[in-house]
């Protein structure tokens, strides 16, 4: 009994200690990236490969996503004869929720791992340690211009996102299931406000945040080996997936 | 003058360093030897702070760095060069960017003197035509002279050597024996280098210390190293199994 105690108790201090790293590695990554000289050509690049190699990805999710909310929509509104309303169902479904959500999975599947996979390789083939021996510091080299390339990128590939959604439901619902377009367009202007994408970028930058947040963290901490890199990027995405859920439903709470 | 006090170190349960006392002389080579997991890295690893140990100090000119702030530390590391084991090239960029990369990113040097001194650097070290190769296309021994010219490159007052001839052939291994002492004798920088290639490295070595159980056990002049009485360091030397190091 007394030895459970103890393991849970242990198991408690580690998990404590553990949420106080990291939350000062955001703090430190933060503090770095505010401080000159700014990394415009390390943020440029990171752009680069959160956002535009993201595209084609978050554009196919965002199309196949909008045509089965499209089905979908249609289903459901039929039943009280509310299938006009399918364009605004769908727009407040994307930029709410679905869109700032779906691509961020897709992000933290595609560039998040891959962020995770690169920093613990480069600590496991003492790269790192390289930095810091040159006197670089590597969060300011490594994280931070992710950081802030993630919350310029992540806005921008979510409305990307949720236009091309949109697209897929009207292709569902105007071009295969006869709704009217009249009445996919007015339901939409008629219901939508500024506050709805106003939420969801708040949401995608949140996002943006959590996932170079996390997956730094992780691949820049990971023991270095072959498995502890493996190990890392596991980590980093299921980790990420959770944080993004638990604050998309805080969020929401928020701003609803 | 680098100097090392009382120097405790441990991962867990596993006591790597007990209690380590050693002297660095200035501008000259010293070459720490001892069996494989001995701490030598270790040590190594203690001397530009990458490693903070659980007891003891380590003093840079009579500095001690274990108790420096984080923008001091910063500082203090410009005065090092170092070469890793796995010479720890960013494999992100190519052989010209790694060596001009401190340049760069610490100082405020123009681009054609950049060019200029990064040729210069990368010509000492033979690689004068690799340039732009990615390091993932170079051999070990090209890795290990790149990692060389970037270690140099902010002419430093120290450089950390850590087993620069591990993994190469015999012959390549006496080329970057002979590289370091070219270039400490251009340079005039104090050398630290922990290897395994006995006796081949006490030809560039000023003085050879041995590490065993966690503790410096002898520091001497090649010769007097290889004379020395010590049955740790005549084991070592002979490479016998029977004798105090316990290799099992």
């Amino acid at each position: 009994m007394v030895s459970l105690l103890g393991q849970t108790g242990r198991f408690a201090l580690d998990q404590t200690a553990e949420m106080g790293r990291i939350f000062l590695f955001l703090v430190a990554a933060l503090f770095q990236a505010f401080r000159p000289p700014a990394k415009i050509r390390l943020i440029l690049y990171h752009i680069k490969t959160i956002g535009v190699d993201s595209l084609s990805v978050v554009a196919l999710s965002g199309f196949f996503t909008g045509m089965v909310l499209g089905f979908q929509g249609y289903y459901s509104l039929r039943k009280f004869n509310a299938e006009s309303w399918l364009g605004s169902a769908t727009a407040l479904g994307l930029l709410r929720e679905l869109g700032p959500v779906l691509s961020a999975f897709m992000v933290t599947g595609r560039t998040g791992s891959a962020m995770a996979a690169e920093l613990g390789t480069m600590r496991a083939t003492e790269q790192i340690d390289a930095l810091y021996s040159m006197a670089i510091n590597p969060i300011k080299y490594l994280v931070s211009p992710r950081i802030v390339a993630s919350l310029l990128a992540m806005p921008l590939l979510t409305a990307i996102f949720n236009v091309i959604g949109i697209f897929g439901s009207y292709v569902v619902g105007v071009g295969i299931l006869g709704v009217s377009s009249g009445s996919f367009f007015s339901g939409m202007e008629n219901s939508v406000v500024f506050h709805d994408v106003y939420s969801g970028v708040v949401k995608s930058v949140c996002f943006g945040l959590i996932i170079t947040w996390i997956c730094c963290y992780k691949g820049f901490n990971a023991p270095p080996m072959a498995t502890g890199v493996s190990q890392a990027t596991t980590e980093s995405v299921v980790l990420s997936f959770v944080l993004i859920l638990v604050w998309d439903y805080f969020l929401t709470s928020i701003m609803l | 003058m680098i100097r090392v006090a009382n120097l405790y170190k441990s991962f867990g349960a596993q006591n790597v360093l007990k209690g380590v006392n050693i002297e660095f002389a200035s501008g000259k080579i010293t070459t720490i030897v001892g069996t494989s997991g001995c701490g030598k890295t270790v040590l190594l690893k203690h001397l530009n702070a990458l490693l903070l140990p659980d007891k003891g100090e380590v003093f840079i000119d009579n500095v001690d760095i274990t108790k420096l702030g984080q923008k001091d530390l910063y500082q203090m590391r410009g005065k090092f060069g170092v070469l890793f084991q796995g010479a720890a090239l960013l494999d992100s960029m190519t052989v010209f960017d790694n060596v001009a990369f401190p340049l760069r990113e610490k100082t405020t040097t123009s681009e054609s003197d950049i060019n200029k001194k990064v040729a210069e650097r990368l010509e000492q070290v033979g690689l004068g035509a690799m340039g732009h190769k990615f390091p993932a296309e170079l051999s070990g021994g090209m890795k290990k002279r790149a990692g060389l010219a970037r270690a140099l490159i902010m002419d430093p007052e120290i450089v950390l050597f850590d087993e620069p001839t591990t993994g190469l052939d015999p012959v390549l291994a006496t080329s970057i024996h002979q590289l370091i002492a070219r270039t400490h004798a251009a340079f005039g920088f104090t050398g630290i280098v922990v290897s395994h290639t006995i006796p081949q490295v006490f030809d560039i070595s000023d003085y050879v210390a041995m590490l065993a159980d966690g503790v410096v056990e002898e520091i001497s002049p090649p010769e007097e190293f290889c004379a020395s009485q010590n049955p740790v360091v005549q084991q070592f030397i002979q490479g016998k199994t029977e004798g105090p190091i316990q290799v099992l």
